[in-house]
């Protein structure tokens, strides 16, 4: 996900194709549509054939592949065709049960905590190892499953899980607490314990980042873990985590069940037996997984949700430059980021040249099977989020925003939709306010820093902000005033391992990635003995 | 303290100085004010009118040793390591607040003693000096070691403890801000020490020493031997029982130090020591704003400050409209008695810093640099030097070079950032930068690039309790101020003991 990466990949090419797309509305769709067009040959033609088998579609309980208990199963989709890859285990309560209890007697009586932090370090460089040497097979799984293009897959995410394991493998030796200074003769030290059985829920949009951010700080601090992934991606952690125990693994340290929100779900975040919970989804899920916590075991909880991102291009920008990074920061995976770079504001000095060339850029993007090469934009994950997405732009249609392009499905067959621009959006407007979670941008006007700061901080969402300009003063001002918990000047979606990533306001809470994500995964002791005749306090 | 004038023949007769009695021209050893062991005093002279101010004991290193002896049983023996941190806290505290109530006279010994400007002592360096007090205060009961992940059953964990007699050294430029940063520290990690103040501004340190007393620091824990360098410094730098020695001032000087210290007991040395650091000009910059921060950068405090912004770098495209605005800006500059609250310069600190600077001055003539601006001495009885700025200098020239710490600016015209940058580092010192750009990838790729502990855009002097500050290269290692300043007066121990069926590790 490292952007600088990605937008390379995603500059260097000039695309071309076959069919015109029906353009409606939208004042330069005609000069639009003379510079290029939609990539639409992919989505009608034959899809490509993924380069890989489904080999494993069970619960991953105890070091086990099992059946759920019920017998039950369900499809994850091909959200290209939206026909079936493969009947995968449906996990439920009485799965989860087994899966902690899995987890606890790990963490209770198993090796894993009890290992040095250098021999849990060096089963996870080991896992990185293998994740590495199956890099290619992995991302087909992922865009089999979830529809991303290939080559980012398996160029950008892929390496980065890799890159995640690694750097938090160098961590699990370094965990210190700290000696405290004290008001008498006394010895004082902080324990960072491990805080014991994890459950982590993860999300369809990028799987695997979405399983390392979780997966990688828990172990590296020596918990257990009950994984829930999501259930339009149930594919590809089932196949990293058999790779985990081969790289030494004790079993029931780490359970992946696949299964539904409102039951596997569900029961995880009830479960009287959990220490830790952690989830990445919407804001609506993120309450609903707080209010079980709170009414089981208390148990504490890290929430990454939803997000309207502004995305701000100040009075001085070079429009070309700011047209290809506010176009990658909500185009970027289908547009399917929590961060996205959703609200596009663009000073009125640089307003109809913004808006006019995001238009071009959005024509230009190459939308197709995710299989080929040089496709910046796959379907979408499934006709649940399809449908969703049409709705939105449906309702910016409604609301009086100018729809420059897009606006429709590409193709008959898939979720694939046309990447698609509104201007002239309002901050009262749905599509101003609320996720789509879909290519979909949103540009809006404004004049001054004291307003775009206002507008840019009213909603109720926090998780990012991109600001685009060459000003120190600017860039210092905005770096401050924005409430949000990532910040990127002059670039968008950088993901290092280290830098750590969370929410302001209902974006959610704590942070993820970086030494900040160890917290999570900790607890700390305080023990204190007296001292008798110290030589200094 | 009275309110008079004091009948200095070169002053405004509208001026009205305060003069003070000088109270204390003892060494501060174990707590009393005493004698020399050898009954010798020295003259600390006034540099505004080269008149005596006082006679002061004139430590040696018998007198070093004794202060040495009464450091070591306070730090053995003594209360002070063994007080919770919330205690040092609570009387440093009252020191800090007995420097606030006492800020117009050690306000005035600073003017008289060093030549700084009087009103600026009163409003920013005696409060400066009370504020880092109370920063390392604050610190006392927040210092922290580790617990430790060890590779085998064993719990390890660090102590971060006091590393035990202190000696300071301390330059002339900033007597009070020097004594806090390095007093302050040292005080809140419960270490005792020695005070070497300079020969030259010997007052302001007997005054704290007094107030330290009086706030309740007991006894041996913080010891004044006033004195000289070759004498009483090199006694502390050699000293085998003292555990540490903390240096400001030249590059010259800090190399004696730390062949001192090797050759002794091997203390652990921090030196802060010299600079010629650059501030570099961009197209871009405001030239208004930034022909001040440039004046300010060179002149502020008579040019006597370590990070005086000696060469000043400016891109061609706005080369000679920051020459035009410099002028017209330096001729506003005024130089006279540092108590007239109309002056922006006083008098350099002594006849050898000001002789040092003339022959600096005549040197940048002869070796071809144009004279853009002064140079010559003030028309008065002290030891003033008008403000003066070269331009034509090139990177080689003596003036380019060497730290002149006086009131003289370089200038130099670059085209690009990359040529500045290499410029701005050809140099030994590394103590600090300024940058003057609004475009922030220049900003970003300079503050990274320049080979400084401290790196100013937009400001110059952007000095604060809680910034480490300190050299690279050949102007020093170790930092003072900030949680980092703190560090140096603290060892790391590491205790390990072996655990037995833990449920983790």
């Amino acid at each position: 996900m490292a952007a600088k990466r990605v937008s390379s990949l995603l500059l260097s090419r000039s695309f071309t194709s076959s069919l015109a797309s029906r353009l409606t509305g939208g004042k330069s769709a005609c000069q639009a549509r003379a510079i290029s067009r939609y990539s639409t040959a992919a989505a009608l033609e034959e899809p490509i054939k993924p380069p890989v088998n489904v080999e494993y579609t069970k619960l991953l309980i105890n070091g086990q592949f099992v059946d759920a208990a019920s017998g039950k199963t369900f499809p994850t989709l091909d959200p290209r065709t939206g026909e079936v890859i493969a009947h995968v285990a449906e996990g439920d309560a009485e799965d989860v049960n087994r899966a902690v209890a899995a987890a606890r007697k790990a963490f209770d009586e198993g090796p894993w905590p009890r290992l040095t932090a250098y021999d849990r370090q060096r089963i996870l460089l080991r896992f990185a190892d293998l994740v590495e040497k199956h890099n290619d097979e992995i991302a087909a799984l992922e865009t089999w499953d979830n529809g991303k293009p290939y080559e980012q897959a398996a160029k950008i995410e892929v390496p980065m899980f890799v890159r995640l394991m690694r750097y938090y493998a160098g961590w699990a030796d370094k965990i210190h607490g700290m000696t405290v200074p004290a008001d008498g003769p006394y010895h004082v030290q902080t324990l960072h314990e491990p805080i014991g059985v994890a459950g982590q829920i993860i999300p369809w949009n990028f799987p695997l980042l979405m399983y390392a951010w979780k997966v990688g700080p828990a172990l590296a601090c020596g918990n257990t873990v009950v994984l829930k992934t999501a259930e339009q991606t149930p594919l590809s952690a089932l196949y990293v985590t058999k790779l985990l125990h081969e790289a030494g693994l004790p079993s029931g340290v780490l359970n992946v069940v696949s299964g539904f929100g409102p039951t596997a779900g569900a029961a995880l975040c009830s479960h009287m037996d959990v220490d830790k919970l952690a989830f990445t989804g919407s804001t609506e899920t993120g309450k609903i997984i707080l209010e079980l916590s709170a009414r089981s075991n208390l148990k504490p909880v890290t929430l990454e949700l939803g997000g309207k991102s502004p995305f701000i291009v100040c009075e001085d920008a070079d429009v070309d430059n700011a047209v290809e990074l506010a176009h990658f920061a909500l185009f970027f995976n289908q547009g399917q980021c929590c961060c996205a770079g959703s609200r596009t504001y663009v000073h009125e000095r640089v307003y109809d040249e913004f808006v006019e060339k995001a238009t071009a850029r959005a024509l230009k993007r190459s939308v197709g099977d995710p299989f080929r090469q040089e496709i910046e934009q796959g379907p979408q994950v499934d006709s649940e989020q399809f449908e969703k997405i049409l709705r939105y732009i449906r309702a910016g249609v409604d609301s009086g925003a100018t729809l420059e392009t897009g606006g429709d499905r590409l193709g008959e067959k898939g979720y694939y939709i046309k990447p698609t621009v509104f201007s002239n959006v309002q901050d009262d407007m749905p599509i101003a306010k609320e996720e789509i979670f879909g290519p979909v941008q949103s540009i809006l006007k404004f004049k001054d820093l004291d307003e775009v700061i206002r507008r840019a901080n009213s909603s109720r969402y926090g998780l990012a902000a991109g600001v685009f300009t060459q000003n120190l003063d600017t860039a210092n001002r905005l770096m401050r005033a924005l409430r949000a918990g990532t910040v990127w000047i002059n670039c968008f979606d950088t993901f290092d391992a280290a830098i750590p990533f969370g929410g302001y306001k209902m974006s959610g809470q704590g942070r993820e990635k970086g030494e900040y994500s160890l917290k999570n995964y900790l607890q700390v002791k305080a023990v204190v003995t007296p001292l008798k005749n110290p030589a200094w306090l | 303290m009275a309110v008079q004038s004091n009948g200095n023949g070169s002053l405004d007769s509208r001026v009205k100085v305060p003069v003070p009695q000088i109270k204390f021209t003892k060494l501060f050893i174990n707590g009393e004010f005493v004698d020399s062991v050898s009954g010798k005093t020295f003259q600390t002279i006034d540099p505004r009118n080269r008149e005596v101010i006082a006679e002061i004991a004139e430590g040696n290193k018998e007198d070093v040793d004794l202060a040495v002896k009464a450091a070591r049983e306070a730090f053995d023996n003594g209360p002070w390591p063994r007080l919770p941190g919330f205690e040092r806290r609570k009387i440093m505290m009252k020191f800090a607040d007995l420097i606030d109530e006492n800020n117009e006279e050690l306000a005035t010994l600073e003017t008289i003693d060093a030549g700084k400007l009087f009103f600026l002592c009163k409003i920013m360096e005696i409060p400066g000096a009370a504020e880092t007090i109370r920063y390392y205060a604050g610190a006392a009961d927040k210092i922290h070691g580790e617990t430790l992940k060890m590779s085998t059953a064993l719990q390890g964990y660090t102590l971060h403890e006091p590393v035990g007699v202190v000696g300071h050294i301390i330059p002339w430029n900033f007597p009070s801000q020097m004594f806090a940063m390095k007093v302050g520290p040292a005080l809140a990690a419960g270490c005792t020490m020695v005070v070497k103040p300079a020969e030259q501004t010997p007052l302001s340190a007997l005054y704290y020493a007094h107030l330290a007393k009086l706030a309740g620091i007991p006894d041996g824990v913080l010891n004044v031997v006033t004195g000289f360098g070759q004498t009483a410094g090199a006694a502390i730098s050699s000293h085998t029982d003292i555990d540490m020695v903390s240096f400001t001032g030249s590059t010259e000087v800090g190399r004696l130090v730390m062949q001192a210290a090797a050759t002794s007991n091997l203390k652990p040395v921090c030196l802060e020591l010299g600079g010629k650091s650059p501030i570099l000009i961009f197209d871009d910059a405001d030239v208004d704003k930034v022909t001040e921060l440039a004046l300010q950068g060179t002149l502020f405090n008579k040019g006597e400050i370590c990070v005086a912004g000696s060469r000043v770098f400016v891109q061609e495209g706005i080369y000679d409209k920051f020459l035009l605005k410099l002028k017209e800006k330096v001729k506003n500059w005024v130089v006279g008695d540092p108590f007239d609250p109309t002056s922006h310069q006083g008098p350099q600190v002594n006849k050898k810093q000001y002789d040092r600077i003339l022959s600096y001055i005549e040197l940048g003539k002869k070796e071809g640099a144009t004279l853009f601006h002064g140079g010559k001495p003030g028309d008065r009885k002290g030891y003033y030097i008008e403000p003066t700025i070269f331009t034509d200098v090139t990177d080689e020239m003596t003036i380019a070079q060497e730290e002149i710490f006086g009131p003289v600016m370089s200038v130099f015209k670059f085209k690009t950032v990359e040529e500045a940058i290499k410029r701005a580092n050809a140099t030994k010192y590394g103590l600090a930068a300024g940058v003057m750009t609004n475009d922030i990838n220049i900003a970003n790729t300079v503050a990274r690039s320049i080979r400084a502990g401290a790196i100013w855009i937009n400001c110059y002097f952007a000095f604060d309790r809680d910034s480490p500050y300190g050299g690279y290269k050949m102007s020093g290692f170790g930092r003072d101020m900030g949680m980092d300043g703190l560090k140096k007066y603290l060892v790391v121990k590491a205790v390990a003991t072996p655990i037995y069926n833990s449920p983790w590790l």
